[in-house]
């Protein structure tokens, strides 16, 4: 693997769109459940652990060489929330441009080509990993570290909170990425034998309901 | 022009600076229009459209900070049918959805083409930002800066990206100078000496036909495109 390559990958100024969601912290800010450094971190813990877990293990996966269209039908099992789904497709999409300008491939092209409008974003991360030269762990820390640090940048938006109290943050939860990127990286190399069902299912109810309710707000700063 | 060429090797275009769609047909002519909160860039492309619909297939994508204002304010006033119009959601930054991360603005162009496509021209306008936010050159082929005599006649002196390097200055609500005690005059001799010869354009869009300048120089850009 190239460490290189993923500080690149895993660059938050990486231009694949992550910059327009706020994976669900405008939504629980709005609801009045984040309003600081303690309840940012209460949520980015429960998000690691659900979606971030299920994000990289079908990272991981798909670094692993498992079919790209059975990760995105299992994604979407995974993704009760219609709108946390279409965001999903348009985040993959966006990830494969930068991705194929990147790091070109054959695999990148074949993606873009069976999935025109987007197939969801772990699994176009994962499959960007394989053509960067990285490995199932390098994509699962791509897709876990994404999971916390989205809402963490977007919460210093939100509420203006001390930008250094937000890294905090990350750097707190910086051990419980390691653990959850061993969970995920496990279940991928067993989903490669017994197929998609071997990998997590984990889901946050409120994550899903408070972006369908986002989804329909007038104002926003954020599309998710 | 820019007119980069595909780093793709197969498959559907990688990037879409190139001048030719997959299919190999020429793509649309792509004009940026920035400028500050206010200064009239929304009611330039109403403008562009009602006096431009008739002569050439265009859309329009718009960049609202956070909401679908400018969008919506381009429905009501019923400039182009709904389906020309795209709204792209910026998270709080549209310079960064112009410039540094031109994903979802070139997602929304695309599509426009092939959905209501062809096209000839399509209008990506900024959501109102700062003196600093241009285009991509990887999203737009030219790019229009909008200022107004009433958000301070020091803007020209003071210079800055959009003021500098735009391939067309606006300077918009002339008709306000008086009133706001902007002197045009020194506007000009500042923005002719940040420009060198870059061109700029004074309108008012209270008269009658105030957009014709700008609509002008659209028209000279979409022939140097087509021909």
């Amino acid at each position: 693997m190239s460490r290189g390559a993923l500080l690149v990958l895993a660059d938050g100024r990486f231009p694949a769109g992550g910059h327009a969601h706020s994976g669900g912290a405008e939504a629980a800010v709005g609801a009045g459940r984040v309003t600081g450094a303690a309840s940012l971190e209460d949520f980015c813990r429960g998000r690691l652990h659900t979606t971030g877990l299920v994000a990289a293990a079908v990272a991981a996966a798909a670094a692993l060489g498992v079919d790209p269209g059975e990760l995105d039908a299992a994604a979407d099992a995974r993704t009760p929330s219609p709108a946390l789904r279409t965001a999903a497709r348009r985040l993959g999409r966006q990830l494969l441009r930068a991705a194929r300008v990147a790091w070109p491939s054959g695999e990148l092209d074949a993606l873009a080509g069976r999935f025109p409008k987007g197939a969801h974003q772990p699994v176009v991360l994962g499959v960007t990993a394989r053509a960067a030269g990285l490995g199932p762990a390098d994509a699962a820390y791509c897709a876990a570290y994404e999971s916390v640090s989205g809402p963490a940048s977007a919460t210093v938006r939100l509420l203006g909170l001390d930008p250094f109290d937000a890294t905090g943050v990350l750097a707190r939860l910086a051990p419980e990425v390691d653990a959850v990127v061993s969970r995920a990286v496990g279940a991928a190399r067993g989903a490669v034998g017994e197929g998609v069902d071997a990998l997590p299912a984990a889901s946050a109810p409120l994550l899903e309901v408070g972006a369908e309710a986002h989804a329909g707000w007038a104002v926003r700063l954020f599309a998710t | 022009m820019h007119l980069g060429h595909s780093l793709s090797h197969g498959g559907p275009d990688a990037v879409s600076a190139g001048a030719r769609r997959p299919d190999g047909a020429r793509r649309a002519l792509r004009i940026g229009l920035g400028g500050p909160v206010g200064s009239g860039k929304t009611a330039t492309v109403a403008a562009l459209c009602r006096i431009l619909r008739d002569e050439v297939s265009l859309a329009v994508v718009t960049n609202d900070i956070y909401t679908r204002e400018d969008a919506e304010f381009l429905l009501r006033e019923a400039v182009l049918p709904p389906e020309r119009i795209t709204a792209v959601e910026t998270g709080a930054c549209p310079h960064t959805a112009i410039r540094d991360d031109i994903s979802a603005n070139l997602e929304a162009v695309e599509d426009l083409e092939d959905e209501v496509g062809p096209l000839d021209l399509i209008l990506v306008e900024s959501g109102g930002d700062n003196l600093t936010a241009t285009f991509s050159k990887g999203l737009v082929d030219a790019q229009i800066f909008v200022i107004d005599v009433a958000g301070g006649d020091d803007i020209p002196r003071k210079g800055g990206p959009g003021v500098t390097t735009a391939d067309l200055l606006v300077v918009n609500k002339t008709d306000l100078a008086p009133h706001v005690g902007s002197d045009l005059a020194r506007m000009a001799a500042d923005a002719r000496a940040q420009r060198a010869h870059l061109p700029v354009v004074f309108q008012s869009l209270r008269g009658e036909d105030g957009v014709r300048d700008v609509a002008a120089w659209v028209r000279e850009r979409l022939a140097a495109w087509t021909a």
